[in-house]
């Protein structure tokens, strides 16, 4: 009788230990009253994410890394300017949207990248196409576990606003803003779905719906379908500005690209 | 074009249709995720469809707690009665931003699906 005993007592201790490390891993997903969408997912879903090897996103990270150092014919490779990404990239995508002094407007990561390609006599990459996403994805991974910091003020402010406006915005034939599912229900459940912040800290996502890669602008207008509203294309101003805001809001979290979501 | 609504106090006396509801029929409306969809945010008696939201208040017992009229008006523009409401007019088409070109200028149901939901409704009144 003695040892089942013994042995439940250090399976309970062991179990409590458990319990106690994943909410200290949770922990680091939080920022202030920011929850990244990390939290509320399954703890497989989770797993699935923090483990590099079983991470599907990561296959477009090492993509990204491989198109990082390959010359276009005529031009540079990223590394030909860049050098090593891990030192040159690390906390860009912490920073994105961020204001152009070229455009002269609020730019995201994957117009950065594509900025940089123009330069170098280089069509630019397709939304939503596995170049652009690989090489968002490396970029974005290079800053992994940085707290999300975009500039808002100066030149960035009126891109910040229209962001703002455009997430409080009610919008479709359901009549809902983003504010009203992601401010006003969070925890609330749609069916068997549970609502988030809509944190955008993780993009692009793997997202398990799609079985594929995707970018903040495809989730935002897959959002918009949802309400059965008319989207705006893939790097319109609309969703640079909405990003930008979205990003704001989860000032402080941590950058977890490839994130894997529902 | 929609059939004009009259609304006293917080209801809709008047039906939208002459043909009496159809609770039958009003019951596989709820249930279907592409159209009534009301188990996304609400809970209903609905055993064949066990999961459901709780965004929206719980529906168990409503026939006993509203009236036909309380809950016609709940369904044709909940936003009259309560402009805070996140749940969407599901017979409305005017006053929406930019509403898919697919979906546009038609309400979310039909004139008698409103009328089946609302005689389904009413027959919900115990757990």
């Amino acid at each position: 009788m003695k040892r089942p005993l013994a042995v439940s007592v250090v399976g309970l201790l062991l179990a409590a230990a458990g319990i106690a490390a994943a909410q200290q891993d949770l922990a680091a997903y939080v920022s202030g009253d920011r929850r990244s969408g990390f939290t509320f997912l399954a703890p497989e879903t989770r797993a699935l994410q923090t483990d590099e090897f079983r991470n599907p996103g990561m296959l477009w990270v090492e993509e990204g890394e491989r198109l990082w150092s390959v010359a276009p014919p005529g031009g540079q490779s990223c590394a030909g300017c860049h050098k090593d990404a891990a030192v040159s990239m690390k906390g860009v995508a912490a920073s994105y949207p961020a204001y152009d002094e070229e455009q002269k407007h609020v730019i995201n990561l994957e117009q950065q990248i594509n900025q940089c390609r123009g330069r170098q006599k280089q069509p630019a990459l397709a939304w939503e196409s596995r170049e652009l996403l690989a090489l968002t994805a490396y970029v974005g991974r290079q800053s992994l576990g940085m707290p999300v910091a975009v500039k808002i003020d100066g030149p960035a402010a009126q891109s910040f606003a229209r962001g703002k406006e455009e997430y409080e915005m009610r919008r479709g034939q359901l009549d809902l803003s983003c504010a009203a599912c992601h401010e006003s229900q969070v925890g609330a459940k749609l069916r068997a779905e549970v609502i988030s912040q809509g944190q955008m800290n993780g993009f692009p996502i793997y997202r398990q719906l799609w079985q594929t890669m995707g970018s903040s602008h495809r989730m935002i207008a897959w959002c918009n379908e949802a309400v059965r509203a008319e989207t705006y294309p893939a790097g319109s101003q609309e969703y640079v500005d909405l990003e930008l805001y979205a990003k704001w809001r989860g000032r402080g979290l941590p950058v977890e690209t490839p994130a894997v979501r529902r | 074009m929609l059939v004009p609504v009259t609304v006293v106090a917080d209801g809709i006396p008047q039906p939208l249709m002459d043909k009496p509801g159809d609770a039958r029929r009003g019951r596989v409306i709820a249930a279907n995720s592409d159209r009534g969809n009301c188990l996304i945010c609400h809970a209903l008696p609905i055993a064949e469809a066990p999961v459901f939201g709780d965004l929206g208040p719980d529906l168990r017992g409503v026939g006993s707690r509203l009236s036909a009229a309380q809950i016609r008006l709940r369904l044709v523009d909940p936003k009259r009665q309560n402009p805070d409401t996140i749940m969407p007019a599901y017979y409305r088409t005017e006053g929406l931003y930019r509403v898919a070109r697919a979906y546009a200028g038609q309400p979310m149901l039909a004139a008698q699906d409103i009328e089946d939901i609302v005689a389904y409704l009413k027959t919900v009144t115990g757990e």
